[in-house]
């Protein structure tokens, strides 16, 4: 039961405004693939395309190398999780999870069978015949799951499913969809809009905004080696620190005009000075300290701009001046357009340079 | 007396959401609870008085019901009243007649608004502005303004005396289409989406989803729907010239023709044997009426 997805060229207009942009996307086998970005970026309409609720303006979707494109929403072996769960409000528990079954002329025994099986998984065993008004944010979340998981589909599709509970619950529910990820070894596909979450559950995360896919790899790659602007600001918190190249000094760079942006990360700026690490030194002033337990947070104005500074387990540091260093290797270059620059390294006062491309 | 019950239950809403309204200091609340329940109690009279009026008539005997002033209930009831109104004339064939019609017309109704209601609700096609349109104009046209031409057509059918022709003008409703319209677009798409997802087609999902969702709708619609054709006078007298699909309506304002002189009684009787269907079916929706009105959509 393969079920790769394919999204080939992919165009959605609604009227004449253009939500999705010439989109490419392979969404492997067995995957858990995250879509993530900021509110408005399409995500949903992605998911409501390869689910057949909404119906692309151009391009083709394939599931396990066969076209859907005319193929309706209840015969594309896709399951669908909504973000308020859309739990049928005049049915029981059971009659929810049974609906689709019955419409597939599944016989009774077997969809006795199944329901029992499911119900024992998700744990709603005793709420088998409640309405949905009567049970909790989180055993209305299971019902939606199993509603989903009885249809034994070859593809999942969340769209925010765990934007409606608590923190608590949230990560609880979180946990239990990777378990329940890894146990069916089905394709998921999730849509959210927090990042963390993302990181925590994405075997592979799609970065998008505007329409537009900005970067699919996986979590490490995305933090480690974000493609552009957006992807390097939209992963971590706080997110990596961006300062205007042309008000760096210090820095000593071939090609230098071809940089637009400086970025490093929060957590990779040293406040020690006795370090003895190369790297890009500021001067600056502590504007803010914020204490989060473990780690505490620094807003730091310089002559190049205000950055943000993430230590871990150290003592706060008092000083309202300080100098920071960013080791050379932890600094990224993009182009004006937002693009990264690869293969640059910066080395103290010396105007040699290594590997650029 | 559906308008009676209406405003009941609309009180009883107005008196709940008032009563809602705890914070407020307390004296003022205790001052509005009072009017409230006195305003009531007057709506409950205005409406009930009638009621009682006719039931007392209807087991007084003919001198009684002149005297004035008149008594409440009758020293010895006369219960044979009854057994004179159903007698003097053929009134199982009436209620026979009455039952058939009512319940046709509903069914019939309930078979097209709902697919129609579905329809303008939750598709936009061509022209679906325009024909709501027409089905909300048709709500605005008193049925004294066309009956003569649906008359001739009928007459025209040969189906003058029978029940098909006091049947089919009722086949839908406009203001059923519309009630039932304002409902189901109420309900949110995810639903209809869920169902699609579950490959449920397009009548189970009216069936298994929306209507069960909008059943407090329904079942007040059908109500007035039944009440409304089981108290019809005007289209059964203009369709009817023998007793073959006369309803009880006609039959008991003959009672009254028949007597010459005007038999309070037997009419009053008559009238009771008339609304008690209605009072049962209402007994037994009365919880679902209530809830259509305090009916706020899907949560
Ligand atoms: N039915 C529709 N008609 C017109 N425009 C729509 C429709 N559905 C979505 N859009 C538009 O498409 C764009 C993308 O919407 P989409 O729902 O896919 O965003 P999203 O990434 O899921 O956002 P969120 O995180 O807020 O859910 C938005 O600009 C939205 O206004
Ligand atoms: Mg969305």
């Amino acid at each position: 039961m393969m079920a790769k997805i394919e999204l080939k060229n992919i165009g959605k207009k609604f009227k004449d405004e253009e939500v999705i942009k010439n989109l490419n996307l392979t969404i492997e086998d067995g995957s858990f693939t995250v879509l993530v970005g900021p509110s408005g970026c399409g995500k949903s309409t992605t998911l409501r395309m390869i689910a057949g609720l909404d119906k692309q303006t151009s391009g083709d979707i394939l599931i396990g190398g066969r076209s859907v494109n005319h193929i309706a929403p209840g015969l594309r072996d896709v399951a669908m999780v909504f973000q308020n769960y859309a739990l049928y409000p005049t049915m029981t528990v059971r009659e929810n999870i049974e609906f689709g079954l019955k419409n597939r002329k599944v016989p009774k025994q077997e969809r006795d069978t199944l329901i029992h099986d499911i119900s024992e998984i998700v744990g709603l065993t005793s709420y088998l015949n409640k309405k949905p008004q009567m049970l909790s944010g989180g055993q209305r979340q299971r019902v939606a799951l199993a509603r989903a998981m009885v249809k034994q589909p070859k593809v999942f599709i969340l769209d925010e499913p765990l934007s409606n509970l608590d923190a608590k619950l949230r990560n609880q529910m979180r946990t239990e969809l990777i378990q329940l990820h890894r146990r069916l070894g089905t394709t998921f596909v999730y849509v959210t809009h927090d990042q963390v979450e993302a990181m925590s559950m994405g075997d592979v995360i799609v970065v998008m905004n505007q329409g537009v896919i900005q970067q699919a790899a996986s979590p490490a790659k995305l933090y480690g080696d974000p493609e552009n602007l957006f992807t390097a600001q939209f992963i971590g918190t706080p997110a990596m620190n961006i300062l205007n190249f042309s008000e760096v000094q210090g820095l000593h760079i071939p090609a230098a005009e071809r940089i637009g942006y400086l970025g490093f990360r929060p957590e990779h700026v040293l406040m020690k000075q006795d370090l003895h690490r190369e790297g890009f030194t500021l001067d600056g002033e502590i504007v803010t300290r914020e204490s989060l337990g473990a780690e505490t947070i620094y807003q730091i104005k310089s002559k190049a701009g205000v950055f943000f500074v993430k230590t871990f387990l150290e003592p706060m540091e008092m000083n309202s001046q300080i100098k920071v260093t960013i080791p050379y290797e932890q600094l990224y270059y993009f182009a004006p357009d937002g693009q990264r620059i690869r293969g640059i390294e910066a080395r103290e006062k010396s105007l040699s340079f290594v590997g650029g491309k | 007396m559906k308008e009676a019950n209406r405003t009941i239950a609309e009180g009883r809403v107005w008196f709940q959401s008032a009563g809602k309204e705890a914070w407020m200091a307390k004296g003022a609340n205790m001052a509005i609870r009072a009017v409230n329940l006195i305003g009531l109690l007057l709506l409950v009279l205005i409406f009930a008085l009638p009621f009682a009026w006719m039931i007392s008539t209807s087991l007084k005997t003919m001198p009684e019901t002149m005297v004035f002033p008149p008594e409440w209930i009758p020293k010895n009831p006369v219960w044979q009243n009854f057994s004179e109104a159903w007698s003097s004339g053929p009134f199982l064939q009436y209620f026979v007649n009455s039952v058939v019609i009512a319940v046709c017309i509903l069914a019939l109704q309930m078979l097209t608004i709902i697919p129609a209601a579905y329809a303008f609700a939750r598709y936009q096609f061509k022209g679906s502005g325009l024909l709501f349109g027409m089905v909300m104009i048709t709500l605005m046209i008193p049925s004294q303004l066309i009956f003569l031409p649906v008359y001739l057509e009928l007459s025209a059918w040969k189906l003058l005396n029978t029940h098909l022709g006091l049947i089919l003008p009722f086949a839908s409703s406009a203001f059923g289409i519309f009630l039932l319209r304002q409902a189901f677009k109420q309900v949110p798409e995810e639903l209809i989406e869920a169902a699609r997802l579950d490959n449920a087609k397009e009548w189970k999902v009216i069936l298994n989803i929306m209507v069960p969702l909008v059943r407090p709708v329904l079942i007040t619609f059908a109500l007035f729907s039944f009440i409304a054709h089981w108290n019809d006078y005007f289209w059964p007298l203009v369709m009817t010239t023998d007793e073959t699909a006369r309803t009880l309506p006609l039959g008991i304002a003959k009672i009254r023709e028949v007597e010459g002189v005007a038999t309070w009684n037997i009419l009053m009787a008559g009238n009771l044997i008339l609304v008690l269907p209605i009072l049962i079916v209402f007994f037994f929706a009365q919880r679902q009426i209530i809830r259509a009105f305090v009916y706020n959509g899907v949560k």
